[in-house]
């Protein structure tokens, strides 16, 4: 699977990998929606430090389409949450 | 985190099909994205330009403020060994907030810093994805008939547009970033225009408006510390002269039987 740190890098990761990046991905979520500021940093390091370390960087001249898309790394607990409120990180 | 990878996946996504439905002629499809693609870079690189700009007023606002923080504390020292502790207060209470902006201003040049180095890296990936693209319509303009060429342009686009989408996140981020360092720009020009680290020496004898809102502004425990701090390193040479002056003062007063006596015979022969 190919995921991607949004302001960093593409990775690819194994097949194999893909239920532990979904299980610390669905962690991030609970920590967000829960509203436990004291865990994001914690959470979100975790999350990205596992697709880092086991994944390798897609070329920059690969044209290919991400599986998965994760936050930058300083994205704020504030960010992360109005995230779910609707109002969102992307641009139009 | 489905919410972000949902939305972002979905913006791509709209964008790319907004293209394809475009797409009569896949030739076109191409050159017409290609030609965004360049556009979007261009975009970047004014973003990397505007964060620049900002950077610089900030830095030249430091090195102002800088002078400042020099010229108050030389004149809070000499307005202490002439004696007028209230000039040197104030003077220290200017310095102060000089101080506090300038830590402000600090911490804002190096995040801006760090957003002008993330712009960089970015529109590098991306003028590696478009040379990218670049090479790969021509390949399909050349190789595919029209249906196969509408499976590949979206799978280039796609590559290409999420990459984009990203771009457009980090520009977005570091928009909002510059925004709010123009408004401490701002603020500290207000300071600076109402001659809040002017010159003490050109201050009239009374207290004015920018004393008393200084005061406000200013951290007087921090103002006082320093005031006894001064006080202490320019008393080492007061002190010095203060001890020699109670040596040799008291003296004449601890000489009083001889000294009366004298002072009496000496009054009462005149």
């Amino acid at each position: 699977m190919i995921v991607r740190i949004s302001g960093e890098d593409q990775y690819r990761l194994a097949d194999s990998d893909a239920e532990r990046v979904q299980g610390l991905e669905s962690a991030l979520a609970a920590v967000v929606e829960g509203g436990r500021e004291d865990r994001f940093d914690d959470a979100l390091r975790a999350l990205l430090d596992y697709v880092r370390t086991h994944g390798s960087p897609v070329a920059d001249d690969e044209l290919e389409g991400s599986d998965l898309i994760l936050p930058p790394s300083d994205v704020t607990f504030e960010e992360a949450s109005r995230e779910f409120t609707g109002e969102g990180l992307i641009p139009d | 985190m489905a919410g972000l990878t949902g939305r972002m996946s979905t913006v791509v996504k709209a964008k790319v099909s907004k293209l394809l439905d475009r797409a009569e002629d896949p030739a076109e499809t191409l050159d017409y994205s290609y030609q965004k693609q360049v556009e979007q870079l261009q975009n970047v690189k004014k973003g990397i330009a505007d964060v620049v700009t900002a950077k610089k007023r900030l830095q030249m606002q430091e090195t102002s403020l800088q002078q400042s923080v020099v010229k108050l504390d030389t004149q809070a020292r000499q307005a202490l060994s002439a004696g007028n502790e209230d000039l040197a207060r104030t003077a220290l209470e200017r310095k102060n907030v000089a101080q506090t902006e300038l830590q402000g201003l600090d911490t804002q040049v190096g995040e801006l810093e760090d957003q002008q180095q993330k712009l960089t890296d970015s529109e590098q990936k991306l003028r590696a994805k478009i040379e990218a693209f670049r090479t790969k319509k021509e390949v399909i303009k050349a190789q595919y008939s029209a249906a196969e060429a509408q499976v590949r342009i979206s799978e280039a686009a796609t590559g290409v547009g999420e990459q984009m989408a990203d771009v457009g996140l980090a520009m977005q981020r570091a928009v909002d970033k510059t925004e709010n360092m123009k408004a401490r720009a701002d603020a500290v020009s207000e300071l600076e225009a109402a001659g809040t680290f002017d010159d003490i020496t050109a201050l009239g004898a009374g207290e004015d408006d920018i004393d008393r809102q200084l005061k406000q502004l200013s951290s007087q425990p921090a103002v006082d510390n320093e005031l006894a701090k001064m006080k202490g390193e320019l008393g080492d040479g007061d002190a010095a002269q203060i001890a020699a002056g109670a040596a040799e003062a008291p003296a004449p007063e601890q000489a009083p039987p001889a000294g009366e006596g004298q002072e009496a015979s000496e009054s009462g022969a005149t």
